[in-house]
């Protein structure tokens, strides 16, 4: 911190114009809300005041908020996305660190060929599996089923990396210490190693979630039935129905939106932490 | 309360079970703790990624609609997809996408990350305008980028540009401009991500690096060019890697913005993977579909590869 401070101190000796970038990079910053506040703004008039190009609407009504949770599947949908992020990430979160601590902290013939085929999967994008996806889900049944959504994120070859990184960090000792005190293996892993990785799971845990709840292309792919359709895929399910009623458009992109916002500002310095522990280990 | 007694075959199973068990050494315990752990993931890697990899492959070589008789066609689809002239439009449009969107939002990143470093007050508010829009929802997003965009009575940005005197453009009903319109709100929703490693990346560097230039009297523009963008080589080529890769993969934002999720005006905003999509779910050529899959795959891994390179050549 003070390292920081008193670079900050130098740099201010040397730049006169520090009143001008930080007018610029505010300014910049109030661009880049700019369409999050029209939306929020619009979703708040009404069908004729989407005409008036006002921030503020002149007579702020609910109208269409109660229009979407009455008119569309929304509610499902948000539900839909809330169940099958959560189910995804409790999965990445046991199994990702269950792998990962298993390749750092055991030894065992074969462990490098099990990490390196983990790791060789983040290479493979997406797109490339998700046609044989489509013919597994047929096959048994998966399309329009929770399971369907889910089943291709519950592990994770990125999170096994990073939860690996971190493990790796935690002294043998420790482990030795409770093996000799009788603990069984998994114990050892649930009680005394995961408790002391907090921050990186909870940095997974995070940002598995938001990738989920924003996952596009395979739930449009997998699901049919608007009963089964997430955020995103009943949000495009508008293109053509509700074009030109920007304000419902608008409310529903808030709906879908909030939450995540929400989140970030409950837990801004943890999620921004995250990035960082990400974006290095990574 | 009745006690459950196992069968006497079951009872000899467990005591071979714990003699066997109290055999090993602690190391062929661990060993089998480790596989045991790992079972359940390994099952799983090899169905849901390893199996459909190679499928992808397989599926490559066929001509199959989903519902009538594969048959296995060779390196036909490959010859089909080099002969159609929409590809090579589609390759350059997701070049382009990846082309132009990365140089511009490193630059951005950059810019905003190494000034934002310098300010105190309200120093995390403004980061987090410049990141919050990488927690929205690409297709949310599309939507009201889209809202912006429209004709003059309604969308936002023609009406700005009308009142300074520019007249009103077609955005994404263009063929030129298109593209960059929908380019906009995927470098707009993916600063914040890129702010944030860029900041990280420059605290990393050793204080003393600054102190021994300013002994040595580098002037502002000289620290900058030979000390923090040097040290933050890594902290680029990272970044340029997977904004390319996302760049390459752009789908939401297409799929969402235009007409029909059709990738218009006349293809020239369609990506790759928008592509792999229309020719695998809606005319149900998944052989053609797959080989575009495996095509994007071999252009992702040239550039993974390169990534590899070029963090190995750093002393």
């Amino acid at each position: 911190m003070i390292d920081q401070a008193s670079r900050i101190a130098y740099l201010e000796k040397i730049q006169p114009g520090k009143i001008i970038i930080w007018t610029l990079l505010f300014l910049g910053g109030v661009v880049m809300i700019t369409p999050l506040a029209f939306m929020i703004s619009t979703s708040f008039k009404t069908g004729t005041e989407v005409f008036n190009l006002g921030i503020i609407p002149e007579n702020p009504t609910l109208k269409n908020y109660i229009f979407i949770l009455n008119e569309s599947k929304f509610l499902r949908w948000m539900l839909n996305s809330l169940w099958v992020a959560t189910f995804s990430t409790v999965s990445v979160v046991f199994f990702d660190s269950l792998v990962g601590y298993t390749l750092a902290k055991f030894t065992f013939r074969g462990q490098t060929i099990v990490f390196v085929a983990i790791l060789s999967t983040l290479m493979i994008p997406t797109e490339m599996l998700i046609i044989p996806w489509y013919m597994m889900s047929r096959e048994f049944g998966w399309i329009d089923t929770y399971w369907g959504i889910a089943f291709p994120g519950l592990m994770t070859g990125f999170g096994t990396f990073l939860m690996r990184q971190f493990f790796m960090g935690l002294p043998d000792e420790l482990i030795e210490a409770a093996r000799i005190d009788g603990w069984s293996e998994f114990a050892i892993w649930s009680k005394i190693a995961m408790p002391l990785v907090v921050p990186a799971l909870s940095a997974l845990a995070i940002f598995h979630f938001l990738g989920n709840w924003t996952a596009f292309i395979w739930p449009l792919i997998v699901t049919n039935d608007p009963d089964l359709y997430t955020i995103p895929v009943g949000l495009a399910s508008f293109n053509g129905e509700f074009e030109t009623d920007w304000e419902i458009v608008m409310t529903a992109s808030c709906l879908a939106t909030l939450p995540t916002l929400l989140v970030f500002l409950l837990l801004q310095k943890f999620i921004i932490r995250g990035v960082m522990l990400a974006g290095l280990k990574g | 309360m009745a006690y459950y007694l196992p069968s006497l075959k079951l009872q000899f199973r467990y005591l071979m079970f714990v003699s066997f068990w109290n055999k090993l050494s602690i190391n062929q315990k661990l060993a089998i703790t480790a596989w045991l752990f790992l079972a359940v993931p390994i099952a799983f890697y090899v169905i849901i990624r390893f199996y459909p990899t190679f499928e992808a492959f397989y599926v490559s070589t066929l001509k199959w609609n989903l519902l009538g008789a594969k048959k296995y066609i060779g390196l036909r689809n490959y010859e089909k997809i080099f002969a159609d002239e929409d590809f090579w439009l589609v390759l350059l449009n997701t070049f382009k996408y990846a082309g132009v969107g990365v140089p511009i939002s490193l630059f951005l990143a950059f810019s905003i990350a190494y000034f934002l470093n310098e300010i105190n007050r309200w120093h995390d508010f403004i980061r987090a305008l410049y990141f919050i829009p990488f927690l929205t929802t690409a297709v949310a997003m599309a939507w009201v980028w889209k809202w912006f965009y429209q004709p003059m009575p309604i969308g936002y940005i023609n009406y700005f540009l009308t009142s300074v005197g520019i007249p009103a453009q077609p955005f994404l009903k263009s063929v030129h401009q298109g593209l960059y319109a929908i380019m906009a709100p995927a470098v707009w929703a993916g600063l914040g991500f890129q702010v944030i490693i860029f900041i990280a990346g420059i605290r990393a560097i050793p204080r003393s690096y600054y102190e021994a230039a300013e002994i040595d009297g580098a002037g502002r523009w000289q620290i900058l060019r030979e000390i923090t963008l040097p040290s933050l080589k890594p902290t680029v080529i990272f970044l340029t890697v997977v904004s390319t890769i996302g760049f390459l993969r752009i789908f939401d934002q297409v799929y969402s913005m235009t007409t029909n999720g059709s990738g218009g005006p006349l293809n020239t905003t369609k990506p790759l993977v928008l592509m792999i999509y229309e020719f695998a779910f809606d005319e149900f050529k998944l052989g053609r579909a797959a080989a575009l899959t495996v095509i994007l795959f071999v252009i992702l891994l040239v550039i993974s590869m390169f990534q590899l390179w070029l963090m190995r050549k750093k002393p």
